[in-house]
This record gives structure tokens, sequence and C-alpha cells, in this order.
């Protein structure tokens, strides 16, 4: 393969970009490269691996007051030099807003995040493929019950960023990820379940074959036999793949940009209690135990640990430099984005303090409930304007404090609001996972159950 | 640069090819090295311009370019990958030596390939390429569009519109000696209106895409798109929450597509099949519908939004027929589970772009139309819910339950609509919904143009129905 290039040398060619500004204009330039391996077992053959390397590059021009954008996925100086012919030709269409502007400097120094393992990039692909093999080994003999599986793959990425601003924002960041995830089938008496595990890492050692493809089996073949339920209203308990779902959703609500364009459930709720005491909601890109951790944001700034929701308190919404001075407030490093798009606002690793119970200890005082275990249909039952929240849902049933049968094919219903408020308890067992929240069991007083 | 976009065309009226063929020839034939049993280059260009109009301004205009080819090399079971934005004779041999690499097919002789001539349909015509119209009458859809949705009502406090044009060029070789390309051009816009009121804020959302240039609006008037979109959120705002449990759903025309696209279209995809994680699989030549569903996927039709020439595999595409008459007559096929099953493929293999791996995906999903009338559907249900506009689904194909949302719909109360209900998801099981469909009405529409995920891949499919009802689905609502 081509020599990878290091990320001085990303800066460098933003830093190209950026001297290509005129007087009136400021420029953004964000430099993205990232190397990836994917590797697909099926039967105890690789199905599939793929081994790429992709680069992109976008341009944000900004000049009396609007701003034009424009990507392309090469660093070819031809195509670069397209983009920002394009960049400057889109602007000249936009809106004059007079908060439109790339970031300023704003003195917070990035946290040094240790986000980077050279031993990934180290590893044989050779190495690769036998951690996907063997996690489909793993899944198929962890439970007689288990006649195939769909999916088991190992997929790493090694990306390196670099963002340089004519404001003289210079930031770089590099990375490396790394995730096994299988999906088992379980059949039993002409009946299939599936069920999915995963583990994540930044390196190969951080990963734990045998757990993913336990959990996988575990939750195919608990599901075996499972029902409908009748309707009714339950206490639910969610698990922490589910509770990370929605935590990551009400986390989007409390963006700067929804607030500021009246998209947002909370626009008016500065200050009031719109969650149950228990809850303090977090989003904390420095915390490098999340995988979407980073130390700088989509604009360059260094991010921060920034409190949404304190103790049930609304207590902050999430900007990037725009919406920041629309709101006459600072940025809290919180603009997202790729290459291929301009920078939006959003969280981007929220959490919860976790509460002192385990899960087991959750469910043992509950005595009629139901377990979550997996959702499905986030992005069509649920509309984070009205806060309207309704799911497919899979999981147990609880009965006198025990885990009991398996139910599936229902809904679970709600509101966002009523869902914070509703909030019982807070499990102690906070995990990070492939998204950008973290999960933690949560238990909901109660919820709409439609099923029979 | 302009030009560049609208593809020139060479004597015989095929589009020029990006790559030139003796090169492709090369590439494939140190693709193959020693023992590969199949390699093929995909190469694609991609221009793409999109609008955003929100918050009452224009707030940016986004070009992208994505160029680049990727290069797959199967070897027994074993499919090997990469790809390159270097479509230079050695950046695309690299990527052929990784391919073959991957696929441990790599090393020692060169198999040599020799291409035939470029066959296959000929692109869709375009009459005006987007790529040549204005930016600024591009921006005038969105400000009257803005102006017609703010207009219709007082309450509607936020509009959002999008506008997006893509040119995308392809071709294809392979080792079995395949020459061929595509040019697909497609137009979009979108609108999405918040209402507020006493009880809140509501949404209501409305869109058009089709595989046509810029001549898209001289049909359609985004005004009264606008107008749709707000009266949707404003009919919210007076909703109900929506029922809980089980009950007959009406679904109305180019509503449903996406009930049949969760519901079934997944679980007949030939790679699922083949992995037994589907409920279908199995089941060819089996009833597993009602007498009077006949369920079609075609991607030859004019103008909707997963039509295309070629698949990215450079198969044409297909008209299929998924169930006739209640009985599954066959799964959708990519060429390489195609190639091992000794038959030829359906036209069905896509990818979101030349950085992925095809599979088996969807293209127009459609149930063909019944005798029933719509009416008089409506008013032969005693109790139940009438689904105007559906939003995305999911489904489990392993387990064949699927949930899909409801943006737009009604309480039936005594075989008439009465309360518009608040948005939430029905549930059911695939395999027991095809059965309980009981009546389905002669007025076809196709629906949204919707975007299907599938493996972390997005690639643009249609659907459509006449109005239709199943006796007995799971409405996931608050209500008792």
């Amino acid at each position: 393969m081509e020599r990878r290039p290091e990320v001085s040398e990303l800066l460098d060619l933003a830093e190209m970009v950026v001297s290509l500004a005129s007087d009136r204009e400021q420029l953004e330039v964000v430099v993205v490269h990232e190397r990836e391996t994917e590797a697909r077992a099926y039967e105890g053959e690789v199905e599939s691996l793929t081994v790429a390397e992709s680069r992109g590059v976008g341009v944000r021009v900004v000049s009396g007051n609007r701003q034009g954008f424009a990507y392309t996925g090469t660093f070819d100086e031809d195509a670069v030099g397209e983009a920002l012919a394009e960049a400057r030709d889109n602007m000249s269409f936009a809106t004059p807003d007079e908060h439109c502007g790339v970031a300023e400097p704003d003195g917070v120094d990035p946290v040094d995040l240790d986000l980077y393992r050279g031993s990934l990039c180290d590893h044989p692909t050779d190495a690769k493929v036998a951690m996907a093999l063997e996690l489909e080994r793993l899944t198929r003999s962890a439970d007689s019950r288990i006649k195939g599986v769909e999916s088991a793959d190992y997929s790493d990425s090694v990306s390196e960023t670099a963002v340089a601003t004519t404001t003289g924002i210079l930031a770089t960041s590099k990375e490396t990820g790394s995730i096994l995830s299988v999906y088992a089938l379980a059949e039993e008496d002409g009946e299939t379940q599936a069920g999915f595990g995963f583990s994540i890492g930044r390196e190969l050692a951080d990963l734990d074959t045998e757990k993913a493809a336990q959990d996988a089996a575990t939750r195919a073949t608990r599901m075996l036999g499972a029902v409908k339920p009748p309707s009714g209203r339950l206490t639910v308990v969610l698990d922490p793949w589910v509770s990370a779902q929605f935590l990551g959703i009400a986390g989007g609500t409390l963006s700067g940009e929804m607030v500021q364009k009246g998209r947002s459930l909370f626009a008016d709720r500065l200050g009031d209690d719109v969650a149950a005491p228990e809850l303090t909601l977090i989003d904390d890109p420095t915390d490098v135990c999340a995988i979407t951790a980073s130390a700088t944001d989509g604009e360059g700034l260094a991010t921060r640990r920034n409190v949404l929701i304190d103790g049930g308190r609304l207590d902050r919404f999430v900007h990037n430099s725009q919406t920041a001075r629309r709101a006459g407030t600072v940025s809290t490093g919180s603009a997202v984005r790729s290459y291929s798009s301009t920078p939006g606002v959003g969280v981007r690793a929220v959490s919860v303090i976790p509460g002192m119970l385990n899960q087991d200890d959750l469910v043992a005082g509950i005595e009629d409930g139901v377990l979550v275990q997996g959702v499905s249909g986030l992005h069509s039952g649920v509309n984070p304007v009205s806060g309207d929240f309704s799911t497919g849902a899979e999981g147990l049933r609880i009965r006198g404090g025990e885990l009991a049968e398996p139910v599936r094919e229902f809904t679970i219903a709600s509101t966002i609001q009523r869902m914070l408020l509703d909030l019982e308890a807070i499990g102690s067992d906070l995990q990070w996972l492939p998204m950008k929240a973290a999960g933690v069991t949560l238990v909901i007083g109660e919820l709409t159950i439609s099923g029979i | 640069m302009e030009n560049e976009k609208s593809g020139r065309r060479g004597d015989d009226g095929r589009l020029l090819p990006m790559v030139a063929p003796d090169v492709l020839a090369e590439t494939l034939s140190s693709a193959m090295g020693t023992g590969a049993e199949f390699a093929e280059v995909f190469v694609e260009d991609r221009h793409s311009v999109s609008a955003l109009f929100d918050d009452g301004r224009v707030e940016e205009i986004t070009s992208g370019r994505d160029r680049g080819a990727g290069l797959r090399v199967v070897v027994g079971d074993t499919t090997g990958f990469a790809h390159t934005a270097d479509l230079s004779p050695a950046g695309l041999r690299t990527a052929a030596e990784a391919a073959a690499t991957a696929a441990r097919g790599g090393g020692g002789d060169v198999h040599q390939v020799a291409l035939d001539r470029p066959t296959g349909p000929f692109p869709d015509p375009v009459e005006i390429m987007p790529g040549e119209v204005p930016k600024a009458h591009k921006v005038s859809l969105l400000e009257r569009a803005d102006v017609a949705a703010r207009e219709s009502d007082a309450a509607v406090t936020q509009v959002t519109l999008r506008y997006a044009d893509s040119n995308r060029r392809i071709q294809v070789a392979n080792s079995e000696g395949l020459l061929t390309s595509d040019q697909q051009v497609r137009t979009m816009f979108s609108v999405s209106c918040v209402a507020s009121g006493d009880m809140g804020m509501q949404t209501g959302r409305e869109s058009i895409g089709h595989t046509v240039g810029f001549e898209v609006f001289d049909k359609v008037d985004v005004e009264d798109l606008a107008r749709r979109a707000a009266r949707r959120a404003l009919l919210k705002l007076e909703a109900v929450p929506a029922p809980s449990g089980e009950m007959p759903v009406v679904v109305g025309p180019g509503g449903g597509g996406v009930l049949f696209h969760e519901a079934c279209g997944h679980g007949l995809e030939a790679d699922l099949i083949a992995k037994s994680a589907s409920v279908f699989a199995g089941r060819c030549g089996e009833v597993v519908a009602a007498p009077i569903v006949t369920l079609v996927d075609d991607g030859t039709m004019p103008g909707e939004w997963g039509r295309y020439a070629i698949d990215d595999e450079g198969r044409p595409a297909q008209r299929n027929v998924l169930i006739d008459e209640g009985v599954l007559t066959d799964y959708m096929w990519d060429h390489l589970r195609a190639r091992r099953e000794g038959r030829v493929s359906s036209g069905n293999g896509r990818r979101q772009g030349y950085r992925h791996l095809p599979m088996v995906r969807m293209t127009n999903t459609y149930l063909g139309v019944g005798d029933a009338d719509p009416d008089e559907i409506v008013a032969d249900t005693e109790h139940g819910v009438y689904v105007a506009q559906l939003g995305g689904g999911q489904v489990n194909t392993a387990t064949g339950d699927f949930v899909f949302g409801m943006t737009e719909a009604y309480m039936i109360e005594g075989g008439r609509l009465t309360s518009p209900i608040r948005d939430g998801n029905l549930i059911g099981n695939g395999p027991q919904t095809l059965l309980d469909i009981d009546a389905i009405a002669g007025d076809f529409a196709m629906g949204s143009p919707g975007t299907c995920g599938k493996d972390g891949q997005g690639v643009p499919v249609g659907d459509g129905t006449p109005t239709l009802r199943v006796t007995r689905l799971t409405v996931g609502g608050t209500a008792a």
C-alpha cells in the first residue's frame, strides 16, 4: 500500500489551503485520513477482507457574514483547488448571518488524551482475521442451540485529522479504534432468535473475544420461546445497550442549534427540573473510556466536560462557535462534523453518574416488570421535536424480582419528557458502547407496553 | 468542469470511459493473479450539490466530489476488497494487488483478462443536467417553498428545506469480460415543518426524489409540497395519543411500501437466505401471503428513486416478481450469491459507493393493485387506525418482527376517520402480516424517496402500494 501520511503532513496541507485565503475571507480546512481493516468470518472461512484507505478534505469559506462549503475525497491538489473554488461560489448564494464565522482560538488547551495505539498498525492483518475466525468459532460453540452466525466481524480504524483556520487554529488528532461484533442465531423447535455481542477498544489487546461470543449466545438463546405480551403499563428496566440509545437521543435535544431554531423540547427550560433528581447527564469527550473521545472538536477547539442535567435540573445546552455567538456565550467545544459537512452542534460522549446497585439488584426490587434488551425503530418512532417515544422491543419479563419468560413483538411508549421524570433508579453498571453514549441499567417507573 | 459533469459520449452513443478499457483489463489481470476465480473493478465519479434553507435563510450550499475505484477479488469463499482514490494505472494496480492479497490469491503469474465490447443498457436520458442549472435557481425554489409553508398558518414556527442533486457515473469491468457503464442522476427536494400549539410542538415532512434532472420541477410544485408538509404538522397539533394494542390497520396509497420493505423485502435478500438468517429461507414455491398479495421489486421503473440502468456489479436492472398471488416465487440476488447457485443475478447488487462491497439490495418495491374500493375498506373497519404517511422502519430478519413509524395517522371509529393521532411505531411479524392482508384497493401510488440502510451502507430505494388493510397489527401508542 501507499505510505501513510503523518498527521503533520495533513496539517501542512490544511495550512497550505488556508494560505490561499484572500484578505476579506476566513477559511477553515479540515483534512482527514483513515485506514481501515475489516474481516468477516463465516463457517470457518474468511468471507470478506477489506483493507482500505480513505482521504478527504473539507473547505469552509466565510466572507461578508456568509458561508460556503465544499469537499473532495482525495488530497489531489487540483481537486482541493476545485473544492475551494466551489466553496467560494457556494458562499455567494448564502443569506448573510452576523453570527457566521470560523472558530477563534479561545485559550482552552486541549487535554492530552492518549487515543492512539501504534500497536494496532503493527499487527499483521492475519492476526486480525484470526480474531474474526475465533469470534465465530467461540460463538458457535457457546451453546448447542447456536445453529448459525449471521456475521462475525473484526474491524478497526486508524484515523488522523487536522483542522487549520485563518483565525490561527491549528489542531490535530490521531486515534485508533477496534471492534469485534457478532450476530448469533439460536434455533430450537423450528424457531430462530438472533442476539448480538461486541467488544470495543483501541488495540487488539483490549478486545475480549470470549465475552462478545458469550453475550451474543446468551442474548439469542434467552429469547427462544418468546411470546407476545399483553398490553398494559409496567415498570421497565432498560439494559445498558438500550439506555445508551435513549441517553444519546435525550442529549441530542440539548443542542444549542435545536434550541435556537425552535426545535428543542427543552428550549425554555434552563434551570428547571426536567428529570428525576437521580439524573446527572454529562457530555465529556475528554473521557478516554469513551470510544468517541476526542481532544478537539470539529472546529479545532478543545473539547471539555459539560454537565447538561445536574441532579435533575437542566444546566446547559451545547454549542459550536456559531450558535455560541448567537446565544451570547462561548463554544462548549461541541462542533461535530465529518470532512464532508460543515460543523453542526451535538453531544459526543454522553454518560450519567452511576448509582449503587447492579442490574440483578435492581431487578430484585421489581415485582412486575420487563427488562428490555433490544429496541428497534428508534428513527421511525421517536420524534425528538414533539418528544413522542415509541419503539419496538424485546426482552424478558420480571416477576417477583426475577427474570422470567422472554417476550417479543411489543412496543414501549411514553414521551422523552416523561421518561426523564419517571426515572426511578440508575444502575452501577456504566459501560461505554460503540456509540456516542455510555449505557447503564435504567429503571423507568411506568411505560406503556403494547402487545396483544 | 461542467462538461465533465454531464458526461461526454463517444460515437456509439456510450459515455466515454472514466478509465480506459485496456487499463481496466490490465488491472483485472493483476488482480486475478494465480488462483482467483473472479475479479472486478468498480469505478465511480460522483458530483453532488445540496442546499439547505433553515430558520428563514439559505444556511449553506455544499458541493462534493468523490471519485475512486473499488477492487474485488474472489478466491474460494473469500472476497478480498480494496479501494483507491487514485485512478492512474499504478494506483489501480496497487489496489488490485491489495485486494488479491486480502483474498490470498496474490502473487505469482498474471492471469490475462480480455474485456468484451461495452454492453448493457444506455443510461437514462436527462433533459436538464442539474450541474448546468445556476445555483440561484435552486435557491429560489427553497425561498418560494419557505414562504408557502410559513404563510399557510401562523402556527408554523420553523421550516427546513433541502434541495439536493447528484450525478454518479459508474464503470464496471470484471474477469468474465464484462465492460459496462451508467450515469445515474438524482434530484430531490424535502420540506420539514414545525408547528407549535398549546400542547407543544409537532412536525410534518414531505419529500420528492426522482432519477431525473432538474426537469422534475416542471411537474412538482414545491410550494404545494411545502403546504402539505405544513398541513401535516398543523394537523398533529390536535392529535390525541395513539392507541395501544392489536387492531386492524388501514394504510393509505403510497404510504405502505415501507411495510413491505420491512415485513418481507429484507427477508427475501439472497445473502440473508444463504445464512438462514431469514424466516423466508427455504420457502420458495410456498404460500407465504394472502392470495391477493403480489409483490414486485422493480429496478426498471422510469424516474423512480430506486431506478438504474445497471446495478453496481454491471447487471441490467430487472423487474422481479417476489410474491405472485400469495406464492413466494424467488429471492433477490447479487452476482456473487447467484454465481454460487449457478444462476444469474437479478440485478440487485448495489453499494453505497466505491469504498463499499456490493450486496443484495432492494430497488423499487411495490404491492400490486387489488379490486377493493378504498373508501369501502375504511367504511368496513369498525375500530382501527388509518395510516396516511409512514416514516421509516426496521426488521429483525431472523424472527421476522418488524416495526414501522406512522407520521400521519387517524383513528377509525365506526367506519369513519376521526381524530389524528400522535407519532409512534407499529409492530408486527412479517410472515403473519402477509397472511393478514384482507383488502387491497386499486388506487396505487408511489411513496416518498427513501434511503435503505443495511450493514452500514445506505442506498436510495423507492416503494409504493395501493390502500390496503391488515386485520391485525400492534399499534405502539400510550392510550388504553
